[in-house]
């Protein structure tokens, strides 16, 4: 009988309990595949970074590939001002993109299908760029609410909608993340279910679809990575080049 | 009353929620709150490490990498570039040179035909008076004898006539009357017979 597909996405413990006053901090699946992830990153990167050649090798090439497709990236959408933010956008990025593609393995855990993992990444978003248009701005960053050219009648409601929005990001820029990858796991377990239920004889049409399931699972989690890092750097040119 | 059946429905809706979750042995694990602590823990750490070790080590390197690799790339570029230049004036110098030569073996093909042909037409020259000069002297020649032949013609017809007559009549007669009629006889037919 298919298992329910939910349970792929349940935490569990790996190695003793490790508890900090009344904080749970145990080493759990979800903590092993972010550590698998961040090697993966360090390695890959580290090995393309080694030597440089003039005629870079395969390794080499997807490093430095990955380092102009993020800082053209940045520089397209948030301009020059955004550089000393670059380190954190490609981490970001590669910590996203590692997660959502090594979820894509079978038996993996993904370690952003869960709401509180995006939520503490946007979160932190959230708040660093508040910070920073605040720093580069003061008081002056609350311009960004009052949209400029609007009729003196309609703006205590426009302020208000985009103040919403504005507080509204971080939820959104999480939910977008986690929504995408916990829908198209459950899909493909659910697929995956009925090929089992189906068997030899109707087994076929769920298989078929599962494989391009797959197909278009690894594309949402390149797309939704990418989403993920252009958003913050659409916010963060908010808070650099304040338009409004 | 309408608010009273509205708060119902609110806490009937929750009752019916708690119902479904737990008919679902839990429902989404991602809203089990058990494990969020140790999530934020270890997010923040892994994370954090590999923002330093990116953004203090490899980043730089590789951006270093790239910045090396277009540098010498422009070098190669620009060297390449000289190089062309170098090897179009080259290119151009020697194009000065054929054209140059061109012309000088022009100029000495000129001066040689020139040269030949005054020599041929010098030569020319001198053999034509030559040839001139004898044929003048043949002429006279021609002439001297073409004269000395009539009288010649005379004398011996004089001869002649004197022996035949002696043969004849057996008495000499006077060779100044023969030669009379001979001469008289040459300046009447003479163009008859020598064509002049």
């Amino acid at each position: 009988m298919a298992a329910n597909p939910m349970t792929q996405f349940e935490v569990y413990r790996i190695g003793p309990e490790i508890k900090v006053g009344a904080f749970d901090i145990s080493f759990t699946n979800a903590s092993l595949f972010m550590v698998i992830s961040s090697l993966a990153i360090l390695v890959i990167f580290n090995l393309g970074s080694k030597k440089n050649s003039l005629l870079p090798n395969k390794i080499q090439l997807l490093a430095e590939l990955s380092y102009t497709f993020v800082s053209k990236m940045i520089s397209d959408t948030a301009g020059s001002k955004a550089k000393p933010y670059f380190s954190f956008i490609f981490s970001l990025f590669m910590f996203v993109l590692f997660c959502n593609m090594f979820g894509m393995i079978p038996y993996t855990f993904t370690v952003t299908s869960h709401i509180i993992v995006t939520f503490i990444l946007a979160a932190f978003i959230f708040i660093g760029v508040t910070i920073i248009g605040f720093i580069k701005h003061g008081v002056g960053y609350l311009k960004l609410f009052v949209p400029s050219g609007v009729p003196i009648v309609l703006l205590p409601l426009i302020v208000v909608i985009e103040i919403i929005s504005y507080l509204s990001r971080p939820i959104s820029l999480s939910v977008r993340l986690f929504a995408n990858m916990m829908a198209g796991h459950t899909m493909m377990k659910v697929f995956g279910g009925f090929v089992i239920s189906l068997g030899v004889v109707g087994g076929w049409l769920p298989l078929s679809f599962s494989v391009a399931l797959t197909g278009l699972e690894i594309l949402v989690a390149f797309l939704q990575a990418y989403v993920f890092a252009i958003l913050t750097c659409i916010y963060l040119n908010d808070a650099l080049n304040l338009h409004h | 009353m309408i608010k009273k059946i509205f708060f119902q429905l609110i806490f009937f809706n929750l009752f019916f929620l708690k119902e479904v979750f737990a008919a679902e042995s839990g429902g989404m694990p991602q809203l089990n709150p058990e494990f969020w602590i140790s999530q934020i823990f270890w997010l923040t750490l892994t994370f954090g490490i590999l923002y330093i070790l990116l953004s203090k080590i490899i980043l730089p390197k590789i951006s270093t990498n790239l910045e090396l690799r277009k540098s010498q790339i422009q070098e190669n570029i620009e060297a390449a570039e000289k190089q062309r230049e170098n090897a179009e004036a080259k290119l151009k110098e020697y194009d000065d040179i054929i054209s140059k030569s061109k012309l000088k073996a022009n100029n000495i093909f000129k001066e040689a035909r020139e040269n030949v042909l005054k020599e041929i037409n010098a030569k020319k020259e001198t053999l034509d008076k030559q040839i001139d000069e004898e044929i003048k002297k043949v002429e006279q020649e021609i002439n001297l004898l073409r004269k000395g032949a009539s009288e010649k013609i005379n004398k011996i017809a004089i001869e002649t006539t004197s022996e035949l007559l002696v043969k004849l009549i057996g008495t000499e007669v006077n060779n100044s009357s023969i030669s009379a009629i001979v001469d008289d006889l040459s300046k009447r037919n003479g163009d008859k017979y020598y064509g002049n």
